[in-house]
C-alpha cells in the first residue's frame, strides 16, 4: 500500500485488534482532539480505561462526542477494536446522520505481534485465545466492510506498512471554494439549445463551433465560468445539442456542472436499468438514438461523473439542482445527493398529482448563497438568500442566469412551448408575486442569548431577558418588520460640565473629539420633537416589489421602539407629502432608487407624546404652581408673626421660580397639530437607498440633501440649524459654544456634536458618533425643576456615562449592520435580526436622564 | 407639599393656641424634622387666642430619594420616578411624614389637655394640591361619612392650554368638629388611596401600616373596598421592567407597553368578566373534547386560567402555555404553583414565551392550538403572518374566540362605538368574523365550524364568538 487517503471531513474508523498498534498509529497521524478512544472514554465514565463493565457507557459518550465533533465539520477518529460488525455498525450509522464518508482503516498485523505486544503491557492483559478470537473475527469481517457502508476501505496488512504508510487527506469532490468566479449560474435548460446558446451569447460567451456546425464550447473573454444548475436534459427539442455544448464547456474549464434529477434517471435509462420512460424521458432516449454510440458513452460518463454538488468561492456560494440545506452543504452521503437530486418532499401529493416540495429556503438561515432549479417559478425571487433559476423554459418560459457575484440576472424567453406540464405553469408574474407569502421569521431568530458580528464592533451580545422585554415590543406593537429595517441607536450626552449652574456643556464635546483626534466636527441643532425613521417608496409598485407592500402602504413612519407614528390614513398622508418633495428635490432620480430611508425628528413632541406631557410634565407643573405660592404664603405668614423661617421662605421661592421655569420649558414642546397641520419634520441623515448604505457618509452630504428636501416643502419640511468647527481649534470651539449659547439661551434644546465625516473609526472600534450637549432649562424637563439648585447640582454631577456610552456604540454599529445588509438585499431575517438587537438593546437598565 | 391644621377657639372657651399642646409643637417655634423622603418642618403661620394655624411643609429631596441610601443611582429606575409630583403633592410621602412628625398626637395623648385631646374641637383642615384620582366627588365620598365638610375645587392641568382641562389634582378643604387624633388618622389613611399613584417608595410594611391606622373606622367605611383595594393596586415593586423601559424610550407611560396583565382595580370592569371568562373556558374545553385533542396549546394564556383547567383535566396529556408577555407567565407560573406541583404533573405542563408573529417550531404538530381572546390584541396587518403561523403548524384543531362587535350595544359602560378594552385593535362583527374564518380556513386547508359563547341576543348575538377549524385530510402517500 502507497498511501491512506482520507477525506478532509469523514468519520474515520480504525480496526484493529488488541495490540495491533491502533493508538500509536492515530496518534503519528492525527491531531491528538481528532482521536477519540474507547478506553478514554471508559475512563471518563468509569475511572478505569479497562473496566469492560462500562463499556455500554462509553461508547454512548464516544458517540456523543463524535456527533458533536462531525456536526461542527471536523474530522474524526474512533480509536477502538472495532472488529465486529455489529460495533461497527453504530459508527456507520452516526457518519450517515451527519452526512460524511465513513472511512475504515484496518490494521492486519499478524497474531504472533499482538500476542508479544500484549505480554509487554502491564495495565492489560489478555490471554492468547482472547488475541485469537479476536483476530478470527476481523479476518472473517473483512470482506463485507464495504458491504457494511464504509466508503473507503484501507487494509493495512504487516507492521512495516502501518508504520511507514503516509495518511494523505483528500478534498471533498464538492469542495471547489478556491473557485471564486465570477460565474455565470444557469437554470434547467431542459434540452433547449437555441435558447442555451442565446442566453451565452447574452451572457458574453463565444460560441466555438465544429466541422458541423455544432455548438461544442464557449468561452467568455474575461474568464468567466457558467454553473449548469442540472436538468440539461429531456422534454426539450435537442437534448443532444444542449449536451455536447455543455460537455464541451466543462470539459475545456469553461463551465461547471451539476446533476439532476432527469440526468440521473437518463443515466439509468442508457445503462439498460429499467426506468419508467416518462416525463421527457422518451424525447431524450429518442433524439440520443439517433446519435452514435461513442457520443452516448461519453454522455454516460459525463453524467456519472457529476458530483452532486458544489461549494465554491470560499464557501460563500453552494450550486445544486434542487437546492440545499445548510447542514448538506459540503457533506457527502446519500442523503445529500438525494437532496440535490430531488430536493425533499412532504409526502403529500398536490391536486396534479404531483408531490408537495417541503419549502426548504424559507428556512435557510445558512450564510452560503444557495443557486438553484429544478422547480420552475415564473420569475425568480431571493428567499433568504437563495434563488431559483428555473423559469421553465421548456414549458415557455424563459431560460435564466445569475451573474456571481453581481447577483444580476440575464434570461431569454423560449421561442415557444415545447412540453406541457402537468401543472399549470404560472406566466403572469404579477399574479403570483400578489400571492408572495410574507417572509418567514422564526422565534429562533430573535430569542435567546445572541451574539451578533457586525461589520463594526465584532461582538454585540443581546441577553436573554432583554430579548424576551422586546419580544412583546416588537410582537405587539410594532409594525410590519418588512417596513421596520432600521432603528435608532441611543447617544450618550458629554461628560459632565463643572460649569457653575450647568451639567452640560460642549466644551467636554469637543475635548472628547479632539482627544479621538477627530479634525472636523459638525453641531447640529437638536430638535424638540420625538425621533422618526422614515421610509418612503416612490409609487405602490416598488413599495410591493420591494417590501411586499404590507398594510398596502407605500412606506412607512415609526418611532424608535418601531411604532407606527401615525394611524395607516395620516401615515400616507404624510408619505405623499413626503414623496412630493423628495421627487421634486430629485432625489429618487439622483439616487437611482425606487425608496428612500430617512432618520428624522418629527416636531412637535407633543405630537407624539402628548399623554405623556399632560399625566407627567404638565401635571407636575400644576401641582407645582399651587402648592409653592401656598407654601411661599404661609412662611410669609409666619415671618410676619415674627417666626424665624427667612431661610426655608427663600428657598421656597427659588423652588417656586424653577417650577415657573420647568412649567416654559415642557410648553415649548407643545402646539396644536391638526392632520398634518402643524407638524414639522426634521430630516439629518438619509440613511438608505436601493443598494446603498448611506449612513457613514460625510454629514454635510446629508445636510445638503435634507435643506434639498426643505426647500421642496417649506411647509412640512424643517431645516436643520448646525455649525462646523475644529475642535482642536479654539477660535472655532468659541464659534460654536457662542452658537449653542444663543440657541439654547433662546429655549432650545441643545445641539449635537458630531464627527463630519460620520463614521470615524478610533483605535477600538468607531468613535461616538454623536455626543449631545443639551441646554440648561431643557435639562428642567430632564432632572426635575429644582436640579439647578445648587446641592442638587453638585449631587447630579456624578453622573456615570460609561454603559451608556457602550450602549450607544452597540447599538450604532448594529444600525449599520442592518442598513449594510438591507443594501446587500440579504434575507429580511438577517435585517430584522439587528433591528430586533437595537430593541432588546434598549430595554438595558441605564440611568434614563443621559 | 403644603398641609395646615386651623382651629379656632371659642368665646371663653381654651384658646387656640392650645393646639400646640395637642400637636407636641410649639407654636412659637419653627421645628425641623428629617424623614425619609427628606425634611419636614412644622410652623403657625397664625397663632392667636382666637385661631391657630399649624403648617406642616415637606420638602421633598428627589436627587437623594433616587440616588437611595448609599448614595448610588440604583440602574433602571425609571424617568417618572425622577420628574414627578412628588414634591409638590400630597401623597404617601406626606401621609408617611405626618405620621412620624405627629406621632404621639395621632395616638390621642396629650399629657397637658388629656380632656380637649378626646373632645371634637372645629377644624379646618387645607390640602393645597391633592392628587385625586376619581375626580373631586369622590374626596366627598370618602371624607363626608367621617364627619367632615369637602370642599374640593379641580385645579387645571395648564392654564395656558385650556383645552386640556382639569389636572387629576384638587384644592382639598375640610371643615368639622372632631377630634384632632381621627382627623390626623383620617388624613393619614386617606391622601395615599386618593392619590391613588404608584407609591414609590412605601415599602410593604408601611402599607400595613397605613391599614392598621384606619382600624377604628375603616371597618364600616362604606367605601372600605376601594380603598385596600387602592392599597394592593400598587404594591409593585421599585423598579421598572425591562419592558417598561423601552415605554420609556418611546415617550410613552410605561403601563402603556407592560400592561398584558390588568392590574387588580386599576381599571372597571369592562365587561361582567368572571361569568363571561368562565363560559368561553368552558366552550373551548367542550370543544377540545369533542376534537379529541390530548396535545393542546394555549396560545396567548394570560394569567393561566384555560391552562389551570387543562392541567386538571387529564384527557391533556401535554399542555403549553404561550404567552408572549413574560409578565404574563410569571403570573401564570405562581398561579399554577408550577414549582410545587408533581413530577408527573409538571411534565404535562409547559409555559413559554412565544409570538405568533414569529413561527415557533415547538408549536408544531400539536392536536389543537387554542387562541381565547387573542387575535383582537393584534394589529390588522400583523393578522397575515400570525394565520401563517397558527395555521401552519399542523394542528389537527385550531380554536379561536373573539369578541362580537356588535353585542357592545347592550353593554351600557360602554360609549357607542367604544371598544372593550384598551388594547383591543379591532372587533369584529358576526359577519366579518365569519368572513375571516372562512378565508383562512381557504387558505389553509381547514374547514371551520362558528358558535356563539354566552347569553345570546336574538338582534345582537351573543357576547363571544368562536370558531373551530378542523384540518382537511390531505393526500398523503
Amino acid at each position: 500500500m502507497t498511501t491512506v487517503d482520507v477525506p478532509e471531513l469523514c468519520l474515520v474508523v480504525l480496526v484493529g485488534i488488541s495490540g495491533s498498534g491502533k493508538s500509536t498509529f492515530a496518534a503519528r497521524h492525527f491531531a491528538r482532539t481528532e482521536v477519540i478512544s474507547s478506553d478514554f472514554c471508559r475512563g471518563l465514565v468509569a475511572d478505569d480505561e479497562n473496566d469492560q463493565a462500562a463499556t455500554a457507557d462509553a461508547f454512548d459518550v464516544l458517540n456523543y462526542i463524535a456527533g458533536k465533533r462531525l456536526a461542527a465539520s471536523r474530522l474524526t477518529v474512533i480509536d477502538a477494536t472495532n472488529i465486529q460488525p455489529a460495533a461497527r455498525k453504530p459508527l456507520v450509522a452516526l457518519a450517515r446522520e451527519h452526512d460524511v464518508l465513513p472511512v475504515a482503516i484496518v490494521l492486519d498485523v499478524p497474531e504472533r505481534v499482538c500476542l508479544e505486544r500484549n505480554r509487554a503491557r502491564t495495565d492489560r492483559q489478555f490471554g492468547a485465545q482472547v488475541i485469537s478470537r479476536q483476530h478470527d473475527q476481523l479476518r472473517r469481517g473483512l470482506r463485507g466492510l464495504e458491504k457494511e457502508g464504509f466508503r473507503r476501505v484501507h487494509v493495512l496488512r504487516s507492521a512495516d506498512d502501518i508504520d511507514s504508510v503516509p495518511v494523505v487527506r483528500t478534498k471533498l469532490f464538492n469542495d471547489l471554494r478556491d473557485r471564486t468566479g465570477p460565474f455565470d449560474a444557469i437554470g434547467d435548460v431542459h434540452g433547449c439549445l437555441d435558447e442555451l446558446k442565446a442566453l451565452l451569447s447574452l451572457l458574453g460567451y463565444e460560441l466555438r463551433h465544429d466541422g458541423e456546425g455544432r455548438a461544442v464550447g464557449a468561452r467568455h473573454p474575461q474568464g468567466r465560468t457558467a454553473v449548469f444548475l442540472g436538468d440539461l436534459v429531456d422534454r426539450g427539442p435537442d437534448t443532444p445539442g444542449v449536451l455536447r455544448l455543455a460537455m464541451g464547456m466543462v470539459r475545456d474549464g469553461d463551465a461547471l456542472a451539476v446533476p439532476g434529477n432527469h440526468e440521473s434517471k437518463l443515466l439509468r435509462a442508457l445503462r439498460g436499468r429499467k426506468v419508467q420512460v416518462s416525463h421527457g424521458l422518451a424525447e431524450s432516449l429518442e433524439q440520443l438514438a439517433g446519435q452514435d454510440a461513442e457520443f452516448r458513452a461519453d454522455v454516460g460518463s459525463f453524467i456519472d461523473g457529476l458530483v452532486s454538488h458544489y461549494v465554491l468561492d470560499g464557501g460563500k456560494l453552494v450550486v445544486a439542482h434542487a437546492g440545499l440545506t445548510e447542514k448538506l452543504q459540503g457533506r457527502a452521503s446519500g442523503r445529500v445527493r438525494s437532496f440535490c437530486l430531488y430536493g425533499e418532499t412532504t409526502g403529500e401529493t398536490d391536486e396534479f398529482g404531483l408531490p408537495v416540495r417541503y419549502p426548504w429556503a424559507a428556512d435557510y438561515r445558512g450564510r452560503a448563497m444557495v443557486l438553484y432549479g429544478h422547480t420552475p417559478v415564473p420569475v425568480p425571487e431571493w428567499v433568504n438568500g437563495t434563488l431559483c433559476l428555473d423559469t421553465g423554459c421548456v414549458f415557455g418560459g424563459k431560460l435564466t442566469a445569475l451573474r456571481y457575484p453581481e447577483r444580476e440576472l440575464a434570461a431569454v424567453p423560449a421561442a415557444r412551448v415545447y412540453y406541457q406540464p402537468a401543472r399549470p405553469f404560472p406566466v403572469n408574474a404579477a399574479a403570483a408575486a400578489g400571492r408572495r407569502d410574507p417572509d418567514l421569521l422564526d422565534l429562533t431568530d430573535v430569542t435567546g442569548k445572541r451574539v451578533l458580528q457586525t461589520g463594526y464592533l465584532s461582538r454585540v451580545t443581546v441577553n436573554e431577558e432583554n430579548a424576551a422585554a422586546a419580544l412583546e415590543v416588537m410582537s405587539r406593537f410594532a409594525i410590519d418588520p418588512r417596513w421596520l429595517i432600521y432603528l435608532p441607536p441611543t447617544m450618550s450626552p458629554v461628560a459632565t460640565s463643572a460649569e457653575p449652574g450647568l451639567l452640560e456643556h460642549p466644551a467636554q464635546a469637543f475635548g472628547a473629539f479632539a482627544a479621538d483626534g477627530v479634525t472636523s466636527v459638525v453641531c447640529e441643532e437638536k430638535h424638540m420633537g420625538s425621533r422618526a425613521v422614515a421610509l418612503v417608496c416612490r409609487d405602490p409598485q416598488v413599495a410591493l416589489a420591494r417590501f411586499g407592500a404590507p398594510g398596502g402602504a407605500t412606506g412607512a413612519v415609526w418611532t424608535r421602539t418601531g411604532r407606527p407614528f401615525f394611524p395607516p390614513a395620516l401615515t400616507e398622508d404624510f408619505l405623499g407629502r413626503l414623496r412630493a418633495a423628495a421627487t421634486r428635490a430629485g432625489l429618487f432620480d439622483e439616487l437611482d432608487s425606487g425608496w428612500l430611508l430617512f432618520d428624522a425628528e418629527l416636531l412637535p413632541w407633543s405630537a407624539k407624546a402628548e399623554e405623556l406631557l399632560r399625566s407627567q410634565y404638565a401635571s407636575v407643573g400644576a401641582a407645582a404652581a399651587r402648592a409653592l405660592p401656598a407654601a411661599v404664603g404661609a412662611l410669609e405668614q409666619a415671618a410676619g408673626s415674627g417666626l424665624e423661617v427667612a431661610g426655608l421662605l427663600a428657598k421656597t421661592r427659588s423652588r417656586a421660580a424653577n417650577a415657573e421655569a420647568f412649567c416654559a420649558a415642557y410648553r415649548r414642546y407643545c402646539w396644536p397639530v391638526d392632520g398634518l397641520a402643524g407638524l414639522r419634520f426634521a430630516p439629518f441623515q438619509l440613511l438608505a437607498s436601493e443598494g446603498a448604505n448611506h449612513a457613514a457618509r460625510r454629514h454635510d452630504w446629508h445636510l445638503a440633501l435634507a435643506d434639498r428636501l426643505a426647500d421642496a416643502d417649506l411647509e412640512l419640511i424643517a431645516r436643520t440649524g448646525r455649525i462646523y468647527a475644529d475642535p482642536a481649534d479654539s477660535a472655532s470651539v468659541a464659534a460654536a459654544t457662542a452658537w449653542w449659547e444663543r440657541l439654547t439661551g433662546e429655549g432650545g434644546e441643545g445641539m449635537v456634536v458630531k464627527p463630519a465625516a460620520s463614521l470615524v473609526q478610533g483605535k477600538r472600534g468607531p468613535v461616538q458618533p454623536g455626543l449631545k450637549v443639551r441646554g440648561r432649562e431643557y435639562l428642567r424637563i430632564i432632572y426635575g425643576p429644582d436640579y439647578t439648585e445648587q446641592e442638587n447640582l453638585d449631587r447630579l454631577r456624578s453622573r456615570s456615562l460609561g454603559h451608556k456610552r457602550s450602549l450607544a456604540l452597540r447599538e450604532y454599529a448594529l444600525g449599520l449592520e442592518s442598513l449594510d445588509r438591507v443594501a446587500a438585499a440579504e434575507p429580511l431575517w438577517r435585517i430584522h435580526e439587528c433591528v430586533f438587537a437595537v430593541l432588546a438593546l434598549e430595554s438595558e437598565p441605564v440611568d434614563p436622564r443621559l | 407639599m403644603l398641609l395646615t391644621v386651623t382651629t379656632f377657639a371659642e368665646p371663653g372657651g381654651w384658646p387656640a393656641t392650645d393646639l400646640g399642646f395637642l400637636l407636641h409643637k410649639n407654636p412659637a417655634r419653627v421645628q425641623s424634622f428629617e424623614v425619609s423622603a427628606g425634611a419636614a418642618h412644622v410652623f403657625y403661620p397664625v397663632a392667636t387666642q382666637a385661631r391657630c394655624t399649624a403648617a406642616l411643609l415637606l420638602e421633598v429631596d428627589q436627587v437623594g430619594l433616587v440616588r437611595g441610601s448609599r448614595g448610588q443611582v440604583p440602574e433602571g429606575f425609571s424617568l417618572g420616578q425622577y420628574v414627578n409630583d412628588r414634591p409638590y403633592a400630597a401623597s404617601s410621602l406626606l401621609a408617611v411624614a405626618l405620621a412620624r412628625v405627629f406621632r404621639t398626637a395621632m395616638s390621642g395623648r396629650c399629657d397637658a389637655r388629656p380632656e380637649l385631646a378626646a373632645a371634637a374641637i372645629p377644624l379646618q383642615v387645607h390640602v393645597p394640591v391633592l392628587p385625586c384620582r376619581g375626580g373631586a366627588q369622590l374626596a366627598a365620598e370618602l371624607f363626608e361619612p367621617l364627619g367632615w365638610q369637602v370642599s374640593a375645587e379641580p385645579i387645571p392641568l395648564d392654564e395656558t392650554v385650556p383645552a386640556w382641562g382639569d389636572s387629576r389634582y384638587v384644592d382639598l378643604r375640610l371643615n368639622g368638629e372632631l377630634r384632632l387624633a381621627d382627623a390626623l388618622s383620617h388624613l393619614y389613611v386617606l391622601l395615599p388611596v386618593l392619590d391613588d399613584a404608584k407609591h414609590y417608595w412605601v415599602s410593604p410594611d408601611e402599607v400595613d401600616k397605613l391599614i392598621r391606622a384606619g382600624g377604628g373606622w375603616l371597618a364600616w367605611h362604606h367605601a372600605r373596598d376601594l380603598i385596600t383595594r387602592r392599597y394592593l393596586a400598587h404594591r409593585s415593586g421599585l423598579f421598572k421592567s425591562a419592558i417598561a423601559r423601552l415605554a420609556e424610550v418611546d415617550d410613552t407611560e410605561p403601563e402603556s407597553f407592560d400592561n398584558a396583565i390588568p392590574v387588580p382595580g386599576a381599571e372597571p370592569e369592562a365587561e361582567p368578566r368572571v361569568p363571561l371568562a368562565r363560559l368561553r373556558r368552558m366552550a373551548v374545553l367542550d370543544e377540545l373534547h369533542a376534537a379529541g385533542a390530548s396535545r393542546v396549546a394555549d396560545l396567548g394564556c394570560g394569567e393561566g386560567a384555560l391552562a389551570a383547567e387543562l392541567l386538571e383535566d387529564k384527557t391533556f396529556a401535554e399542555v403549553i402555555a404561550a404567552d408572549v408577555s413574560s409578565r404574563a407567565l410569571e403570573v401564570t407560573e405562581r398561579r399554577l404553583r408550577l414549582d410545587r406541583l408533581p413530577e408527573r404533573q409538571q411534565a404535562r405542563l409547559k409555559l413559554i414565551q412565544t409570538s405568533l408573529t414569529y413561527r415557533d417550531q415547538r408549536l408544531a404538530g400539536l392536536d389543537a392550538l387554542v387562541l381565547v381572546e387573542v387575535i383582537e390584541h393584534i394589529d390588522p396587518p400583523r393578522l397575515s403572518a400570525v394565520e401563517r403561523n397558527v395555521f401552519g403548524a399542523g394542528a389537527a384543531t385550531v380554536i379561536v374566540t373573539t369578541p362580537n362587535a356588535e353585542y357592545n350595544e347592550s353593554y351600557e359602560f360602554l360609549p357607542a362605538g367604544a371598544m372593550r378594552h384598551r388594547d383591543h385593535r379591532f372587533e369584529w362583527t358576526r359577519a366579518e368574523f365569519a368572513a375571516w374564518a372562512a378565508r383562512v380556513a381557504a387558505e389553509h386547508g381547514y374547514e371551520y365550524r362558528i358558535a356563539a359563547v354566552g347569553a345570546s341576543d336574538l338582534r345582537l348575538g351573543s357576547p363571544t364568538q368562536l370558531a373551530v377549524f378542523t384540518v382537511l385530510e390531505r393526500t398523503s402517500q
